[in-house]
């Protein structure tokens, strides 16, 4: 899996967000409550995307350790709101071309009654390429 | 026909290394109109001046083009040497060679051909110039000061030093402002109120100031140099000329509930009360909002123990109407209101505190008599943590953009005040850049970090939350060390943005003077007319033109003091003639002029025109030519094209577009 330096426009892109918009005060990784889960903290992020290192952002534990809690986003100062950074990043590794993330033959086995059929159908639109 | 002089300035080689300027000269004698040219390397110089006036003379010239710098620079110079040579100073036009050509190209063959059609535009405008006049208008002796913070008190002790009238509008019940609520000031840590109380009697006791406290400005009209102002003197229901201040009706008001404004309603204060003890007039006023007599008609307790007779129920609000020749504005700021920043639990918990609160609270004459102690249960705290920049440099609709400027120095102040006179008390701030450019003020928070071991922390703080045994959990974040932090205090305070005072906007309205986005007043200039209003004849002292403390205020009010003598000492004001001028016969008074302008100078009259030879009385626009500032929006409006500016006829702007395109 080889990620560009093209990438960062990406993710400016996907998340909508500016990163030089930062003054860098830290309350985004003073809200997070995955903070000390996350190897990259959050604060962090937004300089990853700046230097344009896609890379590790990508391959970061912290990635998936966003709980998509909103917090940052909700406290952000300065609307840079690096939580969109995070999530921005996770669509850029879950729309990489030929990585299934999920295929039709597993679905039966995942199947529980109570899942709402809406919910399969854009679990494969999304993982599914 | 005009005889036209055309003077081509080399400024050294600033113009001559670009642009050919004897070409310049050699075709400004093709140009109808035009009897002489010349070229000359310093056209400003004396010597260049008098080739202007001799010429003048020897040519009988009616008209004078000088090709040479921006008009910004010298225009005056020219038209102050042609004036000397007897003919009337708009004859004069600059056809700007240098910032317009010389400085931006580098071709020489095309920046003279470009300086050339510049020439050329400036002698067709000339040739339609006509001699214009400046009108006078009368200056009013007195200047009004609107607000007296430290401000509006320094303006005014520094406009009645030199000699004029001045009177303050205080809206609330005493002068004094946001300082007297101060407990101590930075960077020396002397005690606001001794260094303020001095200058609040001075101003009070100078035979040149008169003070209207719980008074507001209602209306303005006029200009510069003459305005009329009607002041609201709102009902004080106490006789001033008759009360002692002896404070008895305070002690025996039986109202007590009503938050005190003064002690940002950390306490309650009467009915009837005054705001401080240092107040000044030092006579209360009753707030009829809270008073039981005008409640419910009984009481009357402060009536019965006046031994002066002053208590006066039946007062009503007076207005003052009075005329001056400059305005000062200096209604200053506030905290801004916390409510969007539930993060910080300022409404949640009583140990969450603004700044100006914990000024309050340090103060001897504040809610706890200047004890440090929770709000909640009155325990002395161990732990106190400061948050910076809580709504200043936000993006977010929260907060305000810009930085409050005086957070970082006043909360070095508290964090050493406290560690000083409670040595145990661990003081932890949490920042994002400490900014200390003034004098002797680094120097001041390194010593809040190196001699009072106050605990900085590059940080911010995303939440505060009060827990049950009544602590307050503090999670923020180290950035140095890249760590998250959570901290238990018994007491946390947040630096608030300050924004202009609610009443500014009004204010500004009332006074034609541009407010920017922030609601801070605007200036004429940034840097070189900052006191300045870009209406005339008003002027900005203090917080209401942007962030700053104590010392560069007081620095400021002087300077707009001085702009305002500077005004008041002139006998007549000469107006500027390139003002706009309606032609009555085509207006069809449609009211689209007097809505563009930004001075209100448009006002219609109904008129008896003589439309060739039809008498009609008809709505036509008029415009004040003391108050129009030749803006030319009126002009561009007005679909008859009925109106026209002088000096800048459309004729005139026409002619120069069409020498350019020639």
């Amino acid at each position: 899996m080889s990620i560009v330096n093209s990438q960062a426009d990406k993710i400016k892109e996907i998340s909508g967000s500016n990163p030089l918009k930062c003054m860098k005060c830290g309350k985004c990784s003073a809200s997070c409550p995955s903070f000390n889960e996350m190897d990259i903290k959050p604060h962090q992020f937004v300089s990853y995307v700046q230097n344009e290192d896609i890379q590790s952002l990508v391959e970061s534990k912290s990635l998936w350790k966003c709980l998509s809690c909103f917090a940052c986003i909700e406290r952000c100062p300065r609307n840079v709101q690096p939580g969109k950074l995070i999530d921005a990043a996770r669509q850029i590794v879950v729309r990489q071309k030929g990585q299934d993330y999920l295929k039709a033959d597993e679905i039966p086995e995942l199947i529980d009654p109570e899942t709402p059929q809406q919910l399969l159908v854009s679990a494969f639109r999304r993982y599914r390429r | 026909m005009q005889r036209i002089g055309v003077f081509v300035c080399h400024c050294g080689s600033n113009i001559a290394a670009t642009v050919d300027v004897k070409k310049v000269a050699e075709w400004a004698l093709k140009e109808p109109g035009v009897v002489h040219a010349e070229d000359y390397p310093y056209m400003c110089s004396e010597a260049g001046q008098s080739k202007i006036q001799a010429a003048i003379k020897e040519k009988n010239l009616t008209g004078v083009v000088v090709c040479s710098c921006s008009p910004r620079m010298h225009e005056t110079t020219f038209r102050e040497a042609a004036e000397r040579a007897g003919i009337n100073p708009y004859m004069v036009e600059i056809a700007n060679i240098r910032e317009h050509c010389s400085w931006i190209h580098k071709d020489m063959e095309e920046a003279t051909k470009k300086a050339v059609i510049l020439m050329r535009a400036a002698v067709a405008k000339v040739n339609l110039n006509t001699p214009l006049k400046p009108g006078e208008s009368r200056v009013t002796k007195r200047a009004l000061v609107i607000g007296g913070g430290i401000a509006g008190i320094q303006t005014a002790l520094d406009i009645a030093e030199a000699g004029y009238k001045v009177d303050i509008v205080e809206k609330t019940p005493s002068i004094g402002g946001r300082m007297s609520q101060l407990d101590k000031t930075f960077p020396t840590l002397d005690c606001s109120a001794c260094i303020l109380t001095p200058k609040m009697v001075e101003v009070n006791k100078h035979e040149n100031v008169n003070i209207y406290t719980y008074s507001e400005v209602e209306k303005v009209s006029g200009f510069v140099g003459d305005f009329t102002v009607d002041i609201r003197k709102k009902a004080r229901s106490v006789d001033m000329d008759k009360c002692t201040g002896c404070g008895v009706c305070q002690e025996k008001c039986p109202s007590k509930k009503t938050p005190s404004e003064f002690n940002r309603a950390l306490n309650t204060r009467t009915a009837i009360y005054t705001p401080f003890a240092q107040a000044i007039p030092n006579v209360p006023v009753i707030d009829r909002e809270a008073c039981i007599k005008f409640k419910t008609g009984k009481c009357g307790i402060c009536e019965k123990v006046c031994q002066a007779g002053a208590i006066k129920y039946d007062q009503e609000d007076e207005i003052i109407t009075e005329k001056y020749g400059a305005i000062v504005v200096a209604t200053g700021f506030d905290m801004i209101k916390l409510d969007n920043y539930d993060e910080y639990a300022y409404s949640q918990s009583k140990d969450v505190i603004t700044s100006l609160e914990l000024e309050r609270i340090m103060n001897a004459a504040g809610p706890t008599k200047g004890h440090l102690e929770r709000l909640s249960d009155g325990k002395a705290p161990k732990e106190m943590v400061f948050i910076q920049c809580v709504g200043s440099r936000c993006s977010d609709d929260r907060g305000k953009s810009y930085c409050s400027k005086i957070c970082c120095m006043y909360t070095a102040k508290h964090a050493m005040l406290i560690r000083d006179k409670y040595p145990d008390v661990n003081v932890t701030v949490f920042y994002i850049d400490v900014r200390t450019p003034g004098k002797n003020f680094d120097e001041f928070y390194r010593r809040a970090v190196e001699d009072y071991g106050v605990n900085y922390i590059k940080g911010q703080v995303g939440k505060v939350i009060p827990q049950p045994d009544g602590k307050l959990l503090v999670r923020g974040v180290d950035l140095i060390d890249n760590k998250q932090i959570l901290k238990e205090a018994d007491m946390v305070v947040l630096a608030a943005a300050i924004e202009p005072n609610k009443d500014v906007r009004k204010i500004a309205t009332m006074l034609t003077a541009s407010i920017d986005t922030n609601n801070f007043l605007t200036e004429a200039h940034a840097k070189l007319r900052p006191v300045e209003s870009p209406t005339a004849g008003i002027f900005l002292s203090g917080v209401c033109q942007g962030p700053k403390d104590i010392p560069e205020t007081v620095s400021q009010a002087g300077a707009a003091a001085v702009k305002a003598i500077g005004l008041l000492a002139k006998d007549k004001l000469m107006t500027n003639p390139c003002t706009a001028k309606p032609d009555e016969l085509m207006c069809n008074g449609c009211s689209q002029c007097a809505n563009v302008c930004p001075y209100g100078a448009i006002s219609y009259e109904v008129k008896e025109i003589n439309d060739h030879g039809v008498r009609e009385t008809r709505r036509v626009a008029s415009v004040n030519s003391a108050l129009c500032q030749g803006c030319g929006a009126c002009t561009v409006t007005c679909p008859s094209g009925a109106m026209d500016l002088q000096g800048f006829s459309n004729r005139q702007i026409l002619a120069e577009v069409d020498a350019i395109c020639r």
